[in-house]
């Protein structure tokens, strides 16, 4: 009977405290990467960006120590609404802990709200709007690979101060093409030059023959591209067609990927000037992993700059994860320990979060080189210039995050 | 003032596209009575069979020209005799379905291999450049595609319209049995027809390579536009998607200049006032 009853009371003390051993170690999370996975957007992040989260997963060394990572993906087809309510399925049925990716800035800052109200953890690595780190800031959100405060700080600024003060916008119609215009004018107008005019083009626009000649007949020196994506190829394209750079004007490819310059052909392209984060044949360990991403991409491609960022924004929570020893499923903690150590990995280098969730790390300024330098297949970029982060972001004095005026 | 000129040519241009586009699917629908939702895919592959001639045999343009629509006619025509023929005589919207499921599939293929930002097809070299109008600068390229699609175009109508052989199509139309009992192949005719509207789509495909991306989803944008150019021309009507192909690049180029905002969308709202003022369309009869 005794024994008995020993053998009861120990097996509850037993079976109590591993459940509250489970508790403390819970070693479980859910990645969502949400994507644009067949539209404009589809080579930049998409499928790739599903890789490398999985490759950021398989390289983190979590699943060794016990851990259990899951990766589910979605297509939020460039429409806010689609986004949000993936967003909302996955906090609510899929129990999803961080979301990753999400180009598209409409999308990005739609998908910002319903994590901050789900209290989960948004790395975001697509989108470029500077507001998801500005007026929109959120404890939740860190902003990883680029944004349009550094596209118009670096290439904008750089074509200016060559001389290139008068400018003429062709804009994306929705929250990124406003932003980057933004943005970019109030670089020209800091430098003394002046934005003669603009035009707003829909989304996915196949044909800019119209808006090109409006550009021309502008006789602005530059024609700010306030676009992205396949907007942006046939933008290049078409003023090539249309004589523009033969005529002395010059175009500002305010935001570039590889998987654009490849769709042009660099004998379009060449000599476009440009501002990324990461090129995959930077150095040893960007090249490296690149060979190992391609090997399992189904056309062959390195990884574009946003899909670079996806891996390194995850290994940085991975990092902040492992530190807290278990996951809180909790997305201010853990973006608050992912904002208290500095950020270093193979693709982007050193580098640190700030308070209002901006990752800051070098910038680099590129220039397509000429068919005859190209080397291989992906072989596209010269680096002409690198700019320390804390030049090309936005300084936390000029951030208008609500967060910091605490 | 000049600008508007120029607006009105760049109009021009993309309407030869939505003409060549819409008399492909106003030649189908005419001769077989099937809303061809398949055609921008088509059009789609148009372009790529003349990415992989360039870039895997080495043939340019110009036999392009004359390779690709033929090819993707061929393909138009397996589709035809495996699986839309069994639709004849059924509801409209058997064939809407089947060839909308099929856009999704040959869109799908194309994308998991080649991705969605598109291929580089370059001008052929006796193309390039352009020449000065005084109110523009005109690409040598864009010019040929007006020209060139016009020639299309109006050849295709007098195919269909004035020859002997059109007149056999039309009637094969009208009353298959009696056609028949006049000894034609009435079942190979329909097929060869489909295969002519689908080899349009395909030789759009070819033009348009050099201006726009090669990519997969370029017949997607497309396609939804040049439906709305059919109904407002008048489904089947052959002139009537030709003179209203060419005249809503007209006023889409318009809409591009004085409001570009809305220049994706001003074609739909044209569609919404013909449907509501002339249900047949502008130049359809009533069935």
């Amino acid at each position: 009977m005794k024994t008995r009853t020993i053998a009861l009371l120990l097996g509850t003390a037993l079976s109590v405290a591993s459940a509250g051993f489970a508790f403390a170690q819970d070693k479980t999370v859910k990645i969502g990467a949400l994507s644009d996975q067949s539209g404009l957007y589809a080579d930049l992040g998409g499928p790739g960006s599903t890789l490398a989260a999985q490759m950021a997963v398989e390289d983190s060394g979590l699943t060794a120590k016990g851990w259990k990572i899951d990766i589910i993906s979605g297509d939020h087809q460039n429409k806010p609404d689609i986004g949000t309510a993936i967003a909302r399925q996955w906090f609510d049925v899929d129990k999803v802990d961080v979301i990753v990716d999400v180009p598209n800035s409409g999308v990005a800052l739609a998908v910002n709200n319903i994590i901050k109200e789900k209290n989960g953890v948004y790395i975001n690595s697509g989108a470029a709007t500077s507001d998801l780190t500005n007026a929109q800031c959120s404890p939740n959100t860190v902003h990883w690979t680029y944004d349009t405060y550094m596209l118009a700080h670096t290439t904008g600024q750089a074509l200016v101060k060559a001389g290139g003060d008068t400018w003429f916008f062709l804009t994306a119609d929705y929250a990124f093409g406003a932003a980057l215009e933004r943005d970019t004018t109030a670089v020209v107008l800091a430098n003394g030059g002046k934005v003669v005019g603009g035009v707003k083009h829909p989304l996915n626009t196949a044909d800019f023959s119209s808006f090109l000649l409006q550009a021309q007949s502008s006789k602005a020196k530059i024609i700010g591209l306030a676009n992205a994506g396949g907007d942006t190829t046939n933008s290049i394209k078409q003023a090539a067609e249309f004589g523009i750079v033969k005529g002395g004007q010059k175009l500002a490819a305010l935001l570039l990927f590889l998987t654009d310059v490849k769709a042009i052909g660099l004998e379009t392209a060449q000599g476009l000037n440009f501002t990324e984060t990461f090129y995959w044949d930077m150095n040893d360990q960007t090249r490296a992993f690149s060979k190992k991403f391609a090997a399992r991409m189904k056309n062959g491609a390195p990884p574009t700059m946003v899909q670079a960022g996806v891996y390194s924004g995850l290994i940085h929570y991975f990092k902040a994860l492992d530190a807290l020893g278990g996951n809180p499923h909790d997305g201010v903690k853990v973006v608050e320990k992912m904002k208290s150590m500095p950020t270093n990995d193979p693709l982007f280098g050193k580098g640190e979060i700030q308070p209002n969730g901006r990752t800051i790390h070098s910038a680099y300024l590129f220039e397509v080189k000429k068919p005859s330098e190209s080397k291989g297949p992906w072989d596209f970029y010269k680096l002409i210039g690198t700019v320390s982060g804390d030049q090309a972001f936005t300084p936390l004095a000029e951030s208008k995050c609500a967060m910091l005026k605490k | 003032m000049q600008a508007l000129y120029a607006q009105l040519l760049v109009g021009l241009i993309n309407g030869s596209f939505y003409a060549l586009l819409s008399l492909g699917l106003a030649v189908i629908f005419g001769m077989l009575n099937i809303i061809n939702f398949a055609h921008g895919a088509l059009y789609m592959m148009g372009a790529f069979v003349a990415y992989f001639l360039l870039n895997v045999m080495g043939i340019g343009y110009w036999p392009a020209l004359i390779i690709a629509p033929i090819a993707v006619g061929i393909f138009g025509m397996i589709l035809e005799r495996t699986m839309l023929q069994w639709l004849a005589g059924l509801d409209h919207l058997y064939g809407l379905l089947l060839t909308f499921g099929l856009a999704l599939i040959i869109q799908g293929v194309f994308q998991n291999y080649f991705g969605s930002s598109g291929l580089p097809y370059s001008i052929p070299d006796e193309l390039k450049g352009g020449m000065n109008l005084g109110f523009m600068f005109l690409p040598i390229y864009r010019g040929w595609v007006v020209i060139f699609s016009l020639i299309v175009c109006l050849g295709t109508w007098y195919l269909i319209e004035r020859t002997r052989l059109g007149a056999y199509l039309r009637a094969a139309t009208e009353n298959p049995a009696l056609v028949r009992a006049f000894g034609i192949n009435v079942p190979r005719m329909i097929t060869l027809t489909y295969g002519l509207g689908v080899g349009l789509a395909a030789l759009a495909g070819v033009l348009s390579a050099p201006i726009n991306q090669v990519r997969p989803l370029m017949g997607e944008n497309v396609i939804i536009v040049v439906f709305a150019v059919v109904v407002i021309g008048g489904m089947g009507s052959i002139m009537g998607s030709i003179v209203t192909g060419f005249a809503l690049g007209v006023i889409e180029g318009l809409t591009k200049y004085f409001y570009p905002e809305a220049s994706n969308t001003v074609v739909f709202v044209l569609m919404v006032l013909v449907l509501l003022v002339k249900p047949t369309g502008l130049t359809g009869r009533a069935a």
